[in-house]
């Protein structure tokens, strides 16, 4: 609802407007540069004001609740200004690719190659998860491998920009890489075993019967978009995007500043440290039920992680959290028996467990 | 008079479109029929791969994201 509401709230833009004006667009540019700036000055200082703030209301500075207000008022701005600078640049790169486009590079690939561009694609195709069944219809109906199909699915909602940012934003570079190389593994090898398998007796047979048009292939002129067209798509997705998830990112970051500030230090290493071995399959059982977004599961593994859970075993948790969701299967239910979402869902969760218990062996 | 179809299952993004089809033709005063269409069949048989799609008089207009009143305006006029 948010989301609707803020997307109104700007003018609309008429068209005199989206032509190329250069008076126009020169204060585009500054107003853009400016924006850049501010950013910059208000994420290098979020240090500094988180300390600042707690000392100005006359709290305890070693107290609980000194604590977690710092980390509050510290990572929400922090995480928001990354998560806003992302996700206009996604909307950007975007507009570059549709899912027409998407399937034509994949009609007709050998299935090993296949599956790594398929898994890459899943990144930077738009897509909403509302589209699963037209994606999956037209895609193999038209000569992409049943497996290249399901690495597409695997990665297009695992391996998204949001939880790249909150992982990079909160834990540091290196384990948002370590998340975008894991997570595109488990999608090649996941979409490469179904494939092996063949399961194409399970999916639904009315699958095949529906010749899809094959119509005009982009009727929205996709072709000639100006800059300004994928600066507006770029503003459109963070209005859309950051209007959605914000809310959850806020509750995330609160709980995990709870658990910063008074679970003790230790605290989750006896259960959910790297001694335990069966915390990596508990942590999948529990994530593949949860449908939560990357916004507001990533907070809280990060005080997790904090207080002694082992870096695999949260990693999984995450993963299983944001890649397998109960209302996708249901929407894929359409076009599929039962018994491949199982496989689906087996063979996912399988990789996932692997990528834990790699990480807890490893680091 | 045009017929104008909004294609999706019926999620938030369908219905938006749908209203700002509305919208958009009420502003521009064209008089058309707008049709939901939420039967997988025929929206994969129009060559639709994401939702929500705009078909105009057979033709695909747009499709996989919510355009704004204006722009909806450009593409009906």
């Amino acid at each position: 609802m948010k989301s609707v509401l803020a997307r109104k709230a700007p003018p609309e833009r008429t068209r005199s407007d989206t032509a190329p004006s250069p008076r126009g667009a020169a204060r585009r540019w500054a107003t853009g540069l400016g924006l850049l700036l501010l950013a910059t000055f208000l994420y290098r200082n979020l240090e500094w004001f988180s300390v600042w703030l707690p000392g100005r209301l006359g709290l305890d500075p070693a107290s609980h609740l000194t604590s977690s207000l710092s980390f509050f008022l510290y990572e929400a701005p922090k995480v928001l200004l990354l998560l806003i600078g992302v996700v206009f640049a996604v909307g950007i790169v975007r507009s570059f690719f549709t899912p027409q486009q998407t399937r034509r590079l994949l009609a007709g690939r050998r299935e090993a190659a296949g599956n790594v561009l398929a898994a890459l694609l899943g990144i930077v195709t738009p897509f909403c998860s509302c589209s699963a069944v037209p994606l999956f219809i037209g895609f193999v109906t038209t000569g992409v491998p049943l497996g290249v199909t399901f690495s597409f699915l695997i990665s297009a909602p695992m391996v998204n920009e949001v939880a790249l940012v909150l992982l990079w934003g909160l834990f540091g570079w290196k384990i948002a890489a370590l998340y975008l190389i894991t997570g595109l593994t488990v999608a090649r090898v996941s979409g490469w075993v179904i494939g092996r398998l063949h399961l194409e007796r399970w999916v639904e047979s009315w699958v095949y019967r529906a010749a899809p048009g094959t119509g005009p292939q982009s009727g929205d002129a996709e072709a000639h978009l100006r800059w300004t067209d994928r600066i507006e798509r770029g503003r459109a997705a963070v209005i859309d995007v950051v209007g959605k998830v914000w809310p959850f990112i806020l509750a995330g970051i609160a709980i995990g500043a709870g658990i910063h500030g008074y679970v003790p230090r230790d605290f989750l290493a006896g259960i959910m440290g790297k001694d335990a071995w069966w915390s990596v399959p508990v942590a999948v059982l529990i994530g593949v039920p949860m449908y939560s977004n990357a916004a507001g599961i990533i907070p809280i593994v990060q005080a997790l992680l904090e207080k002694g859970a082992a870096l695999g075993t949260a990693l999984a948790f995450m993963m299983s959290v944001i890649a397998l969701s109960l209302p996708e299967m249901i929407i894929l239910r359409k076009v599929l028996r039962i018994q491949l979402i199982l496989v689906f869902a087996g063979v996912v969760a399988l990789g996932i467990l692997i990528v834990g218990y790699l990480f807890n062996l490893l680091i | 008079m045009s017929t104008v179809q909004v294609l999706g299952p019926g999620c938030k993004n369908c219905q938006i479109l749908y209203e700002r089809t509305q919208q958009a033709t009420q502003e521009i005063g064209l008089s058309c029929q707008i049709e939901k269409i939420t039967d997988m069949e025929t929206i994969v048989g129009l060559g639709v791969l994401s939702t929500p799609a705009l078909v105009v008089d057979g033709a695909l207009r747009l499709q996989g994201r919510v355009p704004t009143v204006e722009q909806l305006k450009e593409i009906l006029a």
